[in-house]
């Protein structure tokens, strides 16, 4: 744009075209995020400090959101774990079915949350495979807080893995080999070698998996059962109380999982930074 | 001791990447793997460092059967083609590493690291580069970080993957000449693979010539340049002009000269193929004798102290080529367009295989 101007290339109406696609990117974005993620805080606020404090603090809100930070706490973990397998086994070994192991990986992407909750009513629900077997043992899992794990775990299974693997792949294998050719063990050579490598996207793939399954309605919706107090998660409460005409209180409890994600961006943001940094530094 | 290949086989798929590799290569030995690409020296080299597994035959490293051992409890060195440096550590973490993942009971002392890392880092000529990261580095200085990390860990072995490829001339041209220096003064047996012949005759005692997944000759450079095994040798180790002709009862005939074949004493009347480096063709204004080939001059090049001729023969049409010195060129002030003759003085003659058209590496 500099050279434009200074070798007087740009027209009054490149200016203005300029200015003009410039003001529709800015109201849009206005009209659409910003002003509706102000309206939550403006709504969660309505009845001040102390019905906010209020609406979170109530029991059936902290039900709701220690539910949501179980599955997060369960899904996320267990995803990360996964994610390094998966990406590593794509990555740095040739296999047959490696292609399909990866298309795979995409399906929780690809199929409607709604579904993913419904397969696993059909399976671990009364009327499931699982169902009868599971209930002559006492164990519940859909409409209880399993369910709502495995749900959770179900729709955020790619996110570490589709991080990595692009990453991982552009590496190669060479430095683990010479780790290895350097005497160091199968773990030396994870931790020393692979681990500092991914570090930034592992720990990107993390934040994109954690938002995900803190905000996750659709699967849960349908394997929760809504109960009270019980299974719901802080999406499912929001909606509840929406229903039941406690705007403020929806809007308060919404404010919890906004500002989760505006925390998410910022560290986003800042890891980002941070990489391309190293980036330079290491590259 | 050393190093030795037994009947190694290696498959990938349906593509046999080496078929029944013997090599023995002892301490104190430089030995060069030269072959074009896909004729199976980096799987060697792999295979020997335990990075990838024969399907049949063994390694045996100073006398003792490698072959079941993984990479990590072989004890050799190994320089990849890009480096490999751990991007992330710098130059003398890097070079401490395989001393710092030894199990607590043999890993040396801090201390002792440290100086093993800053002696590796001087006998490399870095060790004022030990706080910066590779990527701080030239290409030439971090293939360097690449062999003194190899080196720390005193391998049995040693092994380079193309450890010059991806320098500029100069760079290459300088590693090569230290390569051989640092070579003499650790004494193990060395193992290089490269593309570049030039690389392979300048700096190893001997060097095997590998073609589709076997080793084609072996032997020291004068003996392989000078006496190749094969057509596949000879055009590989420089530049060549090809004659075709028939050989009977220890004479060669091309053309219109003959040459002598003492080789083929028992052949009778076979095609044959003969060989003659640009080097070997005599250049003259007039027709001394029978023995010559009337040529015209099609392109005139001076590379350094020689000067390259382009030649087109007048009763065929086929391209040679003939490398002269500037002195004989003063001499003679060839032209571009003129006609003159061309006589080679020595020709290799091997009997013509008309399945196994040899390929021509002259540039």
């Amino acid at each position: 744009m500099q050279n434009a101007a200074k070798s007087h290339h740009e027209t009054a109406t490149g200016r203005a075209v300029r200015w003009a696609l410039t003001f529709v990117a800015l109201l849009f974005l206005t009209l659409f995020v910003v002003v509706p993620l102000a309206l939550v805080f403006v709504n969660a606020f309505e009845k001040g400090w102390h019905g906010y404090l209020a609406a979170i603090s109530q029991p059936d809100a902290r039900a709701a959101i220690r539910l949501t930070l179980i599955a997060a706490a369960a899904a996320v973990p267990l995803n990360t774990i996964f994610g390094i397998a998966a990406a590593w086994s794509v990555s740095k070994f040739d296999f047959p079915g490696k292609n399909i192991l990866v298309t795979l990986l995409d399906i929780p992407f690809a199929v409607s949350p709604v579904i993913s909750g419904l397969i696993f009513v059909l399976i671990f629900g009364l009327q499931g495979w699982l169902g009868p077997w599971l209930e002559d043992h006492g164990i519940q899992i859909v409409f209880a807080a399993p369910g709502i794990i495995l749900a959770t775990m179900f729709v955020t299974v790619p996110f570490v893995a589709r991080e990595l693997i692009p990453h991982m792949q552009a590496q190669g294998r060479e430095e683990e080999e010479a780790a290895l050719v350097l005497g160091a063990n199968g773990l030396q050579t994870f931790f020393r070698v692979t681990l500092p490598n991914i570090k930034w996207s592992l720990l990107y793939g993390v934040i994109l998996c954690t938002a995900r399954a803190t905000g996750e309605y659709g699967a849960v919706a349908v394997v929760s059962g809504h109960t009270q107090g019980g299974t719901n998660t802080i999406p499912l409460h929001v909606e509840i109380l929406y229903n039941g005409y406690d705007s403020s209180g929806a809007f308060a409890v919404a404010s919890l999982l906004t500002l989760l994600s505006v925390v998410t961006l910022i560290i986003k943001k800042v890891m980002e930074w941070k990489s391309s940094g190293a980036a330079v530094h290491g590259n | 001791m050393g190093i030795e290949v037994r009947n190694v086989t290696k498959k990938f798929g349906a593509f046999e990447a080496l078929k029944g590799i013997d090599l023995s290569v002892p301490d104190g030995e430089l030995l060069a793997l030269l072959g074009p690409s896909g004729s199976g020296k980096t799987t060697l080299l792999r295979i020997i460092a335990g990075l990838e597994f024969p399907d049949t035959g063994s390694i045996h490293l100073n006398g003792e059967d490698a072959s079941v051992r993984s990479a990590s409890e072989r004890r050799v060195g190994f320089v990849f083609q890009h480096y490999a440096l751990f991007r992330h550590m710098t130059v003398s973490e890097n070079v401490a590493f395989g001393l710092r993942v030894r199990p607590r009971n043999l890993r040396p002392s801090r201390e002792a690291i440290r100086e093993r890392v800053m002696s590796l880092l001087k006998l490399v000529q870095l060790d004022w580069l030990a706080d910066r990261y590779p990527g701080q580095l030239s290409g030439g200085q971090r293939q360097r970080v690449a062999l003194a990390r190899a080196l720390a860990v005193e391998p049995q072995v040693l092994l380079l993957d193309e450890p010059f490829g991806a320098l500029d001339a100069r760079v290459r041209k300088e590693l090569r000449i230290w390569l051989r220096r640092l070579h003499d003064e650790i004494n193990v047996a060395c193992v290089f693979v490269t593309h570049d012949q030039e690389e392979a005759l300048e700096v190893s005692d001997r060097v095997a010539i590998m073609d589709k997944g076997r080793i084609e000759q072996i032997g020291t450079p004068d003996n392989v340049y000078e006496n190749p095994a094969n057509p596949f040798v000879y055009s590989f180790l420089g530049n060549v002009n090809l004659f075709h002709g028939r050989v009977h009862s220890g004479k060669a005939r091309i053309g219109d000269i003959e040459v002598d074949a003492p080789d083929h004493g028992d052949a009778s009347d076979a095609p044959a193929v003969g060989y003659t480096r640009p080097h070997e063709m005599e250049v003259s204004r007039e027709l001394s004798g029978a023995d010559a080939i009337g040529v015209s001059v099609v392109r005139i090049q001076s590379v350094g102290p020689n000067v390259k001729l382009r030649l087109k023969r007048t009763d065929s049409g086929q391209f040679l080529e003939a490398e002269i010195t500037r002195e004989r060129q003063r001499e003679l002030e060839l032209k571009v367009g003129e006609s003159v003759f061309v006589r080679p003085r020595q020709v290799r003659v091997f009997i013509a295989d008309p399945s196994e058209v040899p390929i021509n590496y002259q540039i």
